[in-house]
């Protein structure tokens, strides 16, 4: 899943300045599953910004609403008719939900309430890890089906570096390296040959660096 | 032979060499490459220039290796995957080249998590081995990484990797440098040897896949100046493996009331005089950074000098 | 209730420990539980959530704690870890929010007939007293 995480509260006031009635927008998806920008996560905002604005005098008027997914054309025309109540939407989506706001509706001001942390996993209540880089052309067959794109700080594609010791990161004691992890896992399944061949130099066009990515689908079209 | 290089001419000749290691300025001072260089020249046959090594801004490796080109030295040019995409590093070693560069160190390059600009982008568009056999490629194939025909003047590298003995997995340490020498690497200096049990084992291995002869290994080394600095390299430096006799024989020096920078020159000594008796080591690549002006003593007393050529 | 001498103070309590204290809730204005304390109870501390803390907040308490049992006699067994860690959260938001995180507090107390339940009612009253009204409530 996306995982995320509320942006620091200093930060989303600084950019609600002025701004005198806010609809506070939640997402029932992956953001609602790691704990920060579902239903709950929506309450306790609004409560935060209330109380902050009722100190300083300034009172807001928040709006609280929790969308099936943001990133669906579908669940984000409900607010058609609705979104120019507001002096300004605050999604607690990733940023796909936050772009896909702006992109539908067009005079409306819309921010930002988290960081879009990255592609991972939920290892246990309240622990979060990244796993997958979104490379557009994935290359875990090779590798025992552990990424050194997402998982090695130096994106390695043929072992690990010098910095590998006792199966930890050389940039952090608490990040595994994970060719140490790829070479236990093929040894396990008598697989080392695989490490023996030289991975070629990867082709990024199919990750962010060729631009902006779209998959079209004719046989789904209506 | 195409590249010219004196150490590519040292090695191939069979001869014991020596390479030493040249750290450039955080600045734009020539005078500071120049000054490394005189304590340097008549030592070792060539001089590693480092590419901002540690990730810390410095003047740049090929920039430096001009300078200490003008000064009679033999540079072997470094180059990272961490600042440079493979344009920009294609691009540079052309550059390189036409300047008269001819032995280029390939690495993937320290993280610059603890360098001093830890919010930069790291490139990484390939890693060590994928640079070894771009480069090489272009010497050998006369083609660009995208496949494109490099016309007219190819770049004619003595190509270089380091590689870590120290590192784990162990048992991988051997095949990664052989793939390293598949991918294009000629010689190859390690990290820094103090622990000579291990440093044995991983040449065995070496020399199992019969990597040794088909390309020269250089056994990294550098003088402990302190004990200090002896602690530091064993407990924060990730890859590196100080045994504590290291330790010790400082601190007996110390407890004698004798140097101890004497005695950090004698255990460098000591281990060259050890790795020159293991089969497959071609030489030794000796990194006194900051503290350049050992190596002519360290060179003389382990009967390096004088140098070939 | 803006007055410094009378502070607006929200107590959610555990169950167990307000009765294990007091023995009978009607008992309390004689053991001498301030009366400024409004008393909520709650079957267990671990359920008292993040919203509810900051509600009352919002609604004009000057300060706002939580009693509990001691960590290792919850009868829930982590209900009070998991109020700590609510009212933690909380005491951060206020923190981030230029508001004293003193005005909330969390408790434990162990659960036996004893004046502990009455002592942290009136700490706070002291503590509240001296921070002075909610900064939501104007100068």
């Amino acid at each position: 899943m996306i995982v995320g995480q509320r942006k620091p509260i200093q930060e989303i006031i600084g950019m609600l300045k002025g701004i005198k009635k806010i609809l506070i927008l939640g997402c029932s998806g992956c953001v609602s599953v790691c704990s920060a920008g579902g239903e709950k996560e929506v309450e306790i905002l609004a409560l935060i910004l209330r109380i902050d604005r009722k100190k300083k005098g300034e009172p807001v008027e928040t709006m609280e609403k929790t969308l099936a997914r943001q990133c669906d054309t579908e669940y984000l025309e409900e607010l058609k008719g609705e979104a120019g109540n507001y002096d300004a939407i605050l999604s607690m989506a990733c940023g796909v939900g936050v772009n896909y706001l702006a992109d539908m509706y067009p005079t409306t001001l819309v921010f930002p309430a988290l960081n879009t942390s990255f592609m991972g996993v939920s290892e246990e209540q309240g622990v979060w890890s990244e796993r997958c880089a979104g490379c557009g052309d994935c290359v875990l067959d090779r590798t025992g089906g552990l990424c050194p794109i997402a998982r090695c700080s130096k994106r390695l594609f043929n072992g690990p570096c010098g910095g590998s010791q006792n199966g930890k990161c050389e940039i952090d004691p608490n990040v595994a390296c994970v060719w140490q992890l790829i070479y236990d896992r093929l040894k396990g399944l008598n697989q080392l040959e695989k490490l023996k061949e030289i991975f070629p130099i990867k082709d990024w066009s199919s990750s962010l660096h060729g631009g902006p990515r779209k998959i079209v689908r004719e046989d789904l079209k209506l | 032979m195409k590249s010219g290089s004196n150490l590519e001419k040292v090695l191939t000749s069979g001869q014991f060499a020596v390479t030493g290691e040249l750290g450039p300025p955080k600045n734009a001072d020539a005078e500071v490459i120049r000054t490394k260089a005189r304590l340097l020249k008549g030592c070792v046959d060539a001089v590693n220039i480092t590419d901002c090594q540690t990730a810390i801004v410095r003047m740049s490796s090929i920039a430096s290796s001009v300078i200490l080109m003008e000064e009679g030295l033999e540079p072997v040019t470094q180059m990272t995957c961490r600042d440079r995409n493979r344009i920009a590093i294609q691009s540079d070693l052309l550059g390189a080249s036409a300047l008269g560069m001819k032995n280029l160190l390939c690495l993937t390059g320290d993280h610059h998590k603890f360098g001093n600009h830890p919010n930069a982008v790291g490139v990484f568009d390939m890693d060590s081995i994928q640079l070894l056999q771009m480069v090489k490629n272009m010497r050998d194939e006369k083609v660009f990484q995208c496949g494109e025909e490099l016309k007219g003047t190819e770049p004619t590298f003595f190509l270089g990797a380091a590689a870590n003995p120290f590192a784990d997995p162990f048992e991988f340490r051997a095949l990664r440098l052989a793939k390293k020498v598949v991918a294009g690497a000629q010689f190859v200096q390690t990290q820094l040897v103090y622990n000579l049990e291990r440093f044995t084992a991983w040449m065995q291995a070496v020399r199992a896949l019969g990597v040794h002869e088909q390309c020269y290994i250089m056994a990294g080394v550098t003088p402990p100046k302190s004990i200090g600095m002896a602690k530091y390299m064993k407990n924060n430096v990730p890859g590196l493996d100080v045994p504590d006799e290291v330790i010790v024989r400082l601190k007996g020096a110390r407890d004698a009331k004798k140097d101890v920078q004497e005695e950090g020159i004698n255990i460098c000594v000591d281990i060259i005089n050890r790795v020159k008796e293991i089969e497959g080591v071609a030489g030794v690549h000796i990194m006194a950074i900051e503290w350049e002006s050992a190596v002519p003593e360290i060179a003389k007393r382990a009967d390096l000098l004088p140098r070939p050529g | 209730m803006n007055d410094v001498n009378q502070p607006d103070i929200v107590a959610f309590c555990c169950h167990y420990t307000a009765y294990a204290c007091s023995q009978d809730l009607q008992n309390l204005p004689q053991l001498g539980f301030p009366e400024n304390v409004r008393l909520e109870i709650l079957p267990c501390s671990g359920r008292i959530s993040i919203t509810r803390l900051l509600k009352a907040f919002e609604q004009g308490a000057d300060g706002i704690y939580v009693a509990g049992c001691k960590d290792d006699t919850c009868h829930n067994v982590r209900g009070s870890q998991i109020a700590k860690k609510r009212v933690d959260y909380v005491k951060d938001v206020f923190d981030q929010l230029n508001i004293e995180p003193e005005r909330i507090e969390m408790y434990m107390i162990s659960r036996e007939p004893n004046r502990g339940f009455i002592e942290v009612a009136e700490e706070m009253t002291m503590r509240i007293k001296k921070l002075g009204s909610s900064p939501l409530k104007g100068k």
